[in-house]
């Protein structure tokens, strides 16, 4: 299996090859990528330049193009495909069926990867994207359990890639307008989610209170922990209970469930992050490649290491790891 | 006044959100075959849990329309992810007799595959022309157009829309916001998934979410979530009309959806005006309007800067 690894800027990606990634994937600096972040991302000379480090160690990069464009904005889009191909990358991460027709067109021999923003949940669609892109291979939403992964696997011809650390989306990839109904920026629309620029801080007499526009996301009293207003995230009042009415705030960690991935065929691993910073990227490359280096020598001898854990609930997102959709037991 | 609009829009009914009974549903549909609604959109879109009427009771259902006249729609299943819902998905698709609303692209091979022409509903992503221009050479006669895009968006993609394509537009209902694989109503009462007991049921408008400053925010509807406000473009029908907008879209509501699709029809048949029309539905509204996205500005929004 293969360690795909978030570069949001030049330090993350060297950190990211120098500790082991088979691949980094990165974005441009504009709403084509759904980390559309201030301050993140690859301009021309940068993205040149990791191209060649990257290359030189042996590194391959994706190159994420994975929001959805709209009608004024369409040639943004053709324009970061061309630009990514100039550059050389070794595939392209797509959602919108327009983009991955016109890469598909314009440079059939740079290979494409359906983004997790596709939403293909179920092996009748990752088909169809098969079928008329040539896509070579799907990044499966986090809300399919690991039965359900299998059977992906068996029936779609396409390399399968799922998430195994970082940032945990409980809602599916793609089909979520949280974000703009409260702020008027999604990620499939502008490549955000809560940006930054809705969020305010208020110090009040019942405590922290955070907001995304006029909307009260949480508030926290002495002593507790204030995260990033995420809608999803937030604290709501329903019925009678004032409670974390969607997710508790905590990030996904698959680790243990490494044997039973690779057994049942997932061809990549994708460390999500690209906002996070290059020591998060460095560290977390590091133990997944021990990892991965040690489930592909023997996945029956595999345990979890007591200093990977530690390295990883040091840079984990909320106090709790959780193996996600994974192990859940209903269909 | 609406009166000098080009074709007047079709009034449809979108497919039923919530967990009804067998009962509150034949009601419902008996009261619909009545009603104004000319096209109706019949099935379970949401969970798959929901178990009070199998295929043939909404294929039942879309007879008795059919004989009243009704355009009949069978909408599928938004998320799809167990090989139990892609059997029930096959089926659908294979029905014979009504056409197929697609809400998922694997619902979009298997009606193409068949060579069927199929409606996209709202969870289909197409933000731009070019992808409508791929779905329509795969069979694709009519899309819903996603929530989350502004008339300024509408009005581009139907500017070099492909031909023989009909356009849907929602203009009432709660906003379906999010999909998860978890349902929020079964955590609310400490159920696992698997023994949800079906408990969305007691929630015939959804579950309402506030902030802790008692703002309505969200409604949970099991696995999907929507906002706790009602889309409501009543004094835009005139214009969407002109822009080439083919029918409107209406979703079913606990109580009062006949009076809902009463003022549509008033309003845009040019006997209730803009004013009016928009009290009356918000007379009917579980907690408010909203109306952001239409006009490009948060989707919560109900006071937007509107356009002309």
């Amino acid at each position: 299996m293969d360690l795909v690894c978030p570069a949001g800027n030049l330090p993350a990606l060297k950190g990211a090859v120098d500790h082991g990634a088979n691949a980094v994937y990165m974005g441009f600096r504009d709403d084509t990528n759904a980390r559309s972040f201030p301050g993140l991302n690859f301009s021309e000379g940068n993205a040149r330049d990791g191209i060649r480090y990257a290359h030189d160690k042996g590194t391959r990069v994706y190159v994420a193009i994975n929001t959805y464009p709209q009608p004024g904005g369409f040639a943004r889009w053709q324009a970061a495909v061309d630009h990514a191909a100039e550059l050389g990358v070794d595939a392209l991460i797509i959602a919108d069926m327009a983009v991955l027709d016109y890469a598909m067109r314009a440079h059939p021999d740079l290979p494409r990867h359906l983004s997790v923003q596709g939403s293909a949940s179920n092996y009748e669609a990752i088909r169809f994207y098969h079928e008329e892109f040539g896509v070579r291979r799907v990044v499966l939403p986090r809300v399919l359990s690991l039965s359900q992964v299998a059977r992906v696997i068996d029936q779609v011809p396409v390399e399968v890639e799922v998430f195994g650390f970082g940032g945990l989306c409980v809602m599916v990839e793609g089909r979520c307008t949280l974000s703009s109904f409260a702020t008027g920026q999604s990620p499939n629309s502008c490549g955000v989610c809560s940006p930054a620029s809705a969020v305010r801080w208020t110090e009040t007499e019942q405590g922290l209170e955070s907001r995304l526009g006029e909307l009260l996301i949480d508030r926290y009293g002495k002593g507790e922990h204030a995260g990033y207003p995420t809608i999803c995230k937030g604290r709501y009042a329903v019925g009678d209970a004032t409670y974390y009415a969607i997710e508790e705030p905590s990030s996904l960690n698959t680790l243990e469930l490494l044997p039973e991935l690779q057994a049942m065929g997932v061809r990549a691993i994708k460390i999500e992050g690209r906002q996070r910073s290059p020591a998060y990227v460095r560290q977390v490359a590091k133990v997944w490649r021990e990892a991965l280096d040690a489930v592909a020598h023997d996945p029956d001898g595999f345990t979890l290491r007591a200093e990977w854990l530690a390295a990883l609930g040091k840079v984990a997102e909320g106090a709790q790891t959780t193996l996600g959709a994974y192990h859940r037991p209903w269909q | 006044m609406t009166r000098a609009v080009p074709t007047l829009p079709r009034l449809t009914l979108g497919p039923v959100q919530y967990h009804w009974s067998r009962e509150r549903l034949e009601a419902f549909y008996a009261e619909v075959a009545a009603g104004p609604a000319e096209v109706v959109y019949l099935g379970e879109s949401v969970c798959s849990k929901r178990r009070a009427l199998r295929l043939d009771d909404w294929l039942a259902f879309g007879e008795q329309l059919a004989e009243a006249g009704k355009e009949v729609v069978l909408s599928s299943l938004a998320l799809i992810e167990a090989e139990s819902e892609l059997k029930a998905l096959r089926r659908l698709c294979a029905n014979g007799k009504f056409r197929v609303e697609a809400n998922d692209i694997g619902a979009v091979r298997l009606l193409a595959e068949q060579g069927v022409p199929f409606v996209a509903g709202p969870a289909v992503n197409i933000y731009n022309q070019h992808t409508l221009a791929l779905l329509a050479r795969k069979g694709l006669t009519r899309w819903v157009m996603p929530f989350e895009l502004s008339r300024a968006t509408l009005a581009e993609i139907l500017a070099d829309a492909p031909e023989g394509v009909e356009t849907e537009v929602t203009v009432y209902g709660r906003i379906p916001l999010a999909w998860s694989a978890r349902c929020f109503t079964a955590r609310h009462h400490n159920l696992p998934k698997d023994a949800c007991d079906e408990v969305c049921e007691r929630y015939p408008d959804g579950l309402l979410v506030r902030t802790r400053e008692e703002e309505p925010f969200l409604a949970f509807n099991g696995i999907q979530t929507q906002s706790a406000q009602t889309y409501a473009l009543a004094g835009e029908i005139a214009d969407m009309a002109g822009l080439g907008v083919d029918l409107v879209r209406v979703y079913p509501q606990a109580e009062g959806t006949d009076a809902v699709l009463t003022a549509f029809v008033g309003l845009r048949d040019g006997q209730l005006a803009a004013g009016a029309a928009q009290e009356a539905l918000e007379q009917r509204m579980p907690v408010g309007p909203c109306r952001g996205y239409w006009y490009g500005e948060p989707g919560i929004a109900a006071e937007t800067k509107a356009v002309s």
